[in-house]
């Protein structure tokens, strides 16, 4: 069990209407409860972090329709993970994929209303995602009118309350709930906001059929996932995997570590470290990863080597963490700062109180916020300080560690954008 | 630090609206406390019926409406 191949079934260049039709066939004509149906019993959840029941949620959008008018359907195609590459190569290479999930999905929930996001820098998506609606206006297939809308690139804008409010003509901020986005959303409307990649995999399972969908992955992590493997691996790329694989496995798709390694970054910066001896046995799913107490996120997975700092690693991240924060609620705009702060005291100093400090700040950020944007960096830097105990009794004994004088692995982007002011 | 069992009126507080002014903390000490920042820590547990009009002060003193209590 290793690589898949549904979503990347049409290659490695863009596949047109003619090559996706030609691959996958036409889109079947099914009626509303019976996709909400087959995508429940598929088991398929939320591939954008959240892993969330797909079914679930279709069917809460469809049933809010009868007190607020016809539903919205959003396609959240802006990967804000810094680390993450699978929605981008998604949207470049099998478009009308997603589109057909866009389409079967309003017809689902019974919305004439479609919209897909993506981040307003990806120039290269927004020109084949236009070339892709041109094909299907000509061939007059359904999901033509899918609007296209852009999206400020910065990490929290693509938080779900953050789209709704900005198709509102607000902001790109989070919004403080309840009302959740599937109850009260756009235009005040039941809207369905569910990550590309979802609906890619959504609209296979309509084609094929619950057991098809399920003939991959595990009964309780069925079908396919695209992942992002980077780090000290070979061939560092985008991948599509049956979920369920181990650790080992997963590294082994990208051609396996190019050296000893400390540790793996899961589930990317809303995720948590895993020492590699823990991340070898785990199993690739969202509850597996969670029992081995991280996440599968977005499907990221960067492999640190034995000889790098994890802990400088982290503070580099949560410093932009802490930057990416849309400054609306107290503590995430002071919590964030003050654990980057102590993480990187620890780091660069072998500041000897900065466990202590993370440890009685770390309860007052998670939670605390409108967005779940806190929550991803308190995990990430508790499980900094608890995945590389060794390297912190080093710190704080001997000082700054020699991984410091290695290139940082993880990516983050160099200036973060600005945080617009509060209207 | 959220979730507690019995039901009952909770105070709930809306976090961007909230600008950490504390009037809520010094209204009611028994149940609301305060964070490293000034932010207000609201209590998990419901609150009991004789400490309803306490509660009920903490939400009147907000000067930006970001607290109020909840039925369940």
């Amino acid at each position: 069990m290793s690589t898949a191949h549904r979503l990347t079934a049409t290659g490695p260049s863009y596949a047109d209407l003619a090559v996706h039709l030609r691959c996958h066939g036409p889109l079947p004509a099914a009626d509303p409860a019976w996709i909400i149906e087959v995508v429940d019993r598929s088991g398929l959840t939320g591939r954008g972090g959240a892993a969330f029941p797909t079914g679930r949620k279709l069917r809460a959008v469809a049933g809010g329709s009868r007190r607020s008018g016809a539903p919205v359907v959003v396609a959240n195609g802006c990967e804000g993970e810094p680390a993450s590459s699978k929605d981008r190569t998604l949207l470049l290479k099998a478009p009308h994929l997603i589109l057909d999930g866009i389409a079967l999905a309003a017809r689902a929930v019974g919305a004439q209303d479609m919209r897909l996001c993506v981040h307003e820098d990806q120039t290269d998506v927004i020109r084949t995602l236009r070339q892709a609606l041109g094909e299907r206006r000509a061939a007059g297939a359904p999901g033509a009118d899918v609007e296209i809308v852009t999206v400020p690139d910065r990490y929290v804008a693509s938080e779900e309350s953050a789209l709704v409010q900005l198709l509102n003509g607000g902001p790109a901020l989070p919004l403080a709930t309840p009302p959740r986005p599937f109850e009260k959303g756009v235009r005040g409307r039941p809207t369905l906001i569910d990550n590309v990649e979802t609906l890619a995999h959504l609209a296979l399972a309509v084609r094929h059929g619950a057991d098809w969908f399920r003939s991959a992955g595990t009964p309780d992590a069925p079908g396919t996932a695209l992942v992002t493997l980077g780090g000290a691996v070979a061939v560092p790329g985008v991948y599509e995997v049956e979920l369920g694989l181990s650790g080992a496995e997963l590294l082994a798709v990208a051609g396996g570590p190019v050296e000893p390694l400390r540790a793996v970054l899961c589930g990317g910066y809303f995720g948590a470290w895993l020492r590699s001896d823990r991340f070898a046995p785990a199993r690739i799913s969202a509850r597996g990863l969670q029992n081995a107490g991280a996440a599968m996120g977005a499907g990221v997975f960067l492999a640190l080597p034995a000889t790098s700092c994890g802990l400088a690693e982290t503070a580099r991240v949560a410093r932009y963490l802490a930057a990416q924060s849309a400054g609306q609620c107290g503590p995430c705009l002071n919590g964030l700062p003050a654990l980057a702060d102590a993480l990187t005291g620890l780091a660069m100093r072998g500041d000897r109180k900065a466990a202590t400090t993370i440890a009685s700040l770390a309860p007052y950020v998670a939670g605390r916020g409108a967005c779940r944007h806190p929550d991803g960096a308190v995990r990430l830097v508790t499980s900094a300080l608890s995945e590389f105990g060794d390297d912190l009794r080093l710190h704080t004994s001997r000082g700054p560690c020699a991984g410091l004088r290695r290139a940082p692995i993880l990516p983050v982007p160099a200036a973060s954008s600005r945080v617009p002011e509060r209207v | 630090m959220r979730k507690g069992k019995d039901s009952g009126p909770r105070l709930r507080v809306d976090p961007i609206a909230c600008e950490g002014h504390g009037l809520c903390i010094e209204a009611f000490p028994e149940m609301v406390g305060r964070d490293p920042w000034g932010y207000p820590v609201l209590p998990a547990d419901a609150i009991p019926p004789h400490l309803m009009r306490h509660a009920q002060r903490a939400v009147a003193v907000c000067p930006v409406l970001a607290l109020r209590l909840t039925k369940t």
